[in-house]
């Protein structure tokens, strides 16, 4: 092996490929706007969404309120809901989403709970809908609070104080630091796109430069020079991890990026600001490690792309092969978004998967050192034996000049 | 000096099962000589020549190419060999100058070296005015000079050309087999495959006719001349291999 020539073979791949405008787009263009873009896009949108439910007063129906005009009263007066007046297609109404919910109180409501009977009101809603469960959280505060407004004054009628039926309140207090808190709602995300985008930024460069040679004749002018064949599959081997690793740290840096500017013009207003504002913070020494942990994942895509690609006969047929396998990427890496799923030792021998699971991890500012030293150590084995699996492809007259 | 002993090579093809593409073919090339392989579409020249050039490996038989064996020492083989095919083309996002650098420097020269080669190669095929415009640029001529100038650039002892002047103006043509009777002039190995009848009766010292595999016929023209009781070289070639069924050269 000789490190001259497989830095004259990387140089001189590079600057080919550098001068080619598809390398280009997929390496640098498509991650520089796709993480902030779907960033933007999608917390954007939901954060609109989100806040104009919120905005929105719910319409609530109150049925059979005949003589419950103390319970009608108060809820006339509760500006977070708007009461509408009763109608017999009310169910209709929650169905084409004219009416949030529907309260139905039972005969003689007011006078039961003057009496001290137990009394059932029913709330009627459209599940799964946001703006039916936000009028629902509305109505319950409501009874809740004119429930304890009726047990007070039942409390006092004789003479005892509320906590005989209040011993002791119950508060939670989240103790996980926003980052971690950020790392559970979109920190999965982000490595998702960063395997995802590695793989692609990988695609192109693999299949030109070993498909693309066996089609535009250059293959076999290259293997007649004196170059030894595992120089060359280093030199392009490392062309491909160097097409990779830009794909996947510059669509780390937009996404670095994203979040910075979420400080920077978080007091400006703004739709911009208002989007950016709702995405939670992440950790910026973990989005490094992140990278870190993407290289030996980056190795096994690019060795295997070569692999693959060498065997094909044009870009075509090579990207007949390569095109399915990102459904073997996104399969696991999806996985990894899904939560619950936690880091354990046998997951952490599970490719891309286990990358996707700690990644969450560290973007929230979580460190398992023994996981990443099993993860880190079990993907360099595999990326070896993808890159070894490739240097003897390429040793193979049967591959090199297949017809 | 190319020396090739019963070379052969055997591919298997999973319809039609083992095929003999190049069938036991013994031939020697000196220095200084021109050695012209003729043979029809699929005779089994460009297997023979991909052999020499350690392409591909030969399955029985071997070859020794400047005094290196293609089987024991590929590697030394190839740092001392031109090999010129159709299926060799060039990078279309280089220039000229570039692509000659970086054979230059896989042959491991050194930067000076390459340059002066350089200037001297660019002289003498005439390539001064495309040297640093990009070779999807060039006409065909000014690719095949370029690639001619490849497999020159660290002047090898033997220069493999597989029919180097398909596809070109006659001028051109000309200039590059003007070239290449240089070669043999500076003591140069130079096997030489062609169709063109005329390039094998102007440049040839030792014409070897293949067919089906075999070498069938070989010999300076004049003895093929008189062996045949022909003065045509394209009758000497159809009656080499057999008759007018075979595939034209």
């Amino acid at each position: 092996m000789s490190t001259r020539n497989i830095l004259t073979v990387y140089a001189k791949e590079l600057r080919d490929s550098l001068r080619d405008r598809r390398t280009l787009v997929s390496m640098i263009l498509i991650p520089l706007l796709m993480i902030p873009g779907i960033m933007m896009v999608a917390v954007g949108v939901s954060a609109r969404v989100m806040s104009k439910a919120r905005a929105e007063i719910p319409t609530v129906m109150l049925l059979g309120d005949g003589d419950a005009p103390a319970v009608r009263a108060a809820l006339a007066a509760n500006r977070r809901i708007r009461l509408v007046p009763a109608a017999p297609d009310w169910r209709q109404r929650i169905a084409d989403k004219q009416l949030r919910a529907a309260v139905e109180l039972p005969a003689g409501f007011d006078a039961a709970l003057a009496r001290g009977a137990a009394a059932e009101v029913k709330i009627y809603d459209y599940e799964g809908e946001l703006r039916s469960g936000f009028a629902v959280g509305e109505l319950r505060t409501f009874f809740n609070e004119y429930r304890q407004r009726t047990v007070a004054a039942r409390l006092a009628a004789r003479g005892l104080p509320v906590e005989l039926i209040r011993p002791f309140e119950v508060r939670t207090e989240n103790v996980a630091p926003p980052e971690k808190v950020g790392g559970n709602l979109v920190g999965g995300l982000v490595p998702y796109l960063v395997i995802l985008l590695c793989f692609t930024g990988a695609m192109y460069p693999a299949m030109d430069l070993t498909a693309g040679e066996k089609e535009r004749g250059t293959m076999e002018t290259i293997l007649c020079s004196p170059v030894a064949r595992s120089d060359l599959v280093l030199g392009k081997f490392l062309v491909v991890l160097t097409a990779s690793l830009a794909t996947g740290l510059i669509s780390l840096l937009s996404s670095g990026a994203t979040f910075l500017a979420r400080g920077l013009v978080l007091g400006g207003g703004g739709a911009a600001a208002r989007s950016l504002a709702a995405l939670p913070a992440i950790d910026p020494v973990g989005l490094l490690l992140v990278l870190l942990m993407v290289v030996p994942v980056a190795v096994l895509f690019c060795a295997v792309l070569l692999a693959v690609s060498l065997y094909a006969k044009s870009i075509k047929e090579a990207s007949s092969y390569a095109s399915p396998m990102i459904i073997l990427i996104i399969v696991p890496a999806m996985m990894g978004l899904l939560p619950g799923l936690e880091l354990n030792a046998r997951l952490a021998l599970v490719p891309i998967l286990n990358l996707a699971l700690v990644s969450k991890e560290l973007v929230s500012g979580v460190y398992h050192w023994p996981y990443l030293a099993l993860i880190f150590g079990s993907t360099c084995l595999y990326a070896a034996a993808a890159l070894a699996f490739c240097v003897r492809l390429f040793n193979r007259e049967d591959v090199l000049f297949r017809v | 000096m190319i020396e090739a002993r019963q070379l052969t090579k055997v591919f298997q093809d999973r319809k039609r099962g083992a095929i003999r593409a190049v069938d036991g073919v013994s031939f020697t090339c000196r220095p200084g000589q021109i050695y012209g392989l003729l043979g029809a579409n699929g005779a089994g020249k460009t297997t023979t020549l991909r052999l020499l050039a350690t392409l591909l490996r030969p399955t029985a038989g071997g070859a020794s190419v400047a005094g290196f064996d293609v089987t024991a020492e590929p590697g030394r083989v190839r740092a001392n060999v031109g090999f010129l095919a159709t299926s060799t083309a060039l990078y279309g996002r280089l220039t000229a100058r570039e692509t000659l650098t970086y054979f230059g420097r896989l042959h491991g020269l050194a930067d000076a070296v390459i340059a002066a080669r350089i200037e001297r190669l660019a002289d003498e095929l005439d390539m001064r005015e495309f040297l640093d415009r990009r070779v999807e640029k060039y006409s065909t001529g000014m690719k095949q000079k370029t690639s001619i100038a490849r497999t020159l650039v660290h002047d090898p002892a033997v220069s493999i050309f597989d029919e180097p002047t398909v596809g070109l103006d006659v001028m051109t043509a000309r200039n590059i087999v003007r070239f290449v009777r240089e070669r043999r002039d500076r003591g140069k190995t130079v096997i030489y495959s062609t169709h063109v009848m005329s390039e094998v009766e102007k440049l040839c010292d030792v014409v070897g006719i293949i067919h089906r595999g075999r070498l069938v016929a070989e010999g300076t023209v004049a003895q093929l001349r008189a062996r045949y009781g022909e003065a045509d070289m394209e009758e000497i070639f159809v009656r080499a291999v057999g008759g007018e069924e075979t595939e034209a050269p």
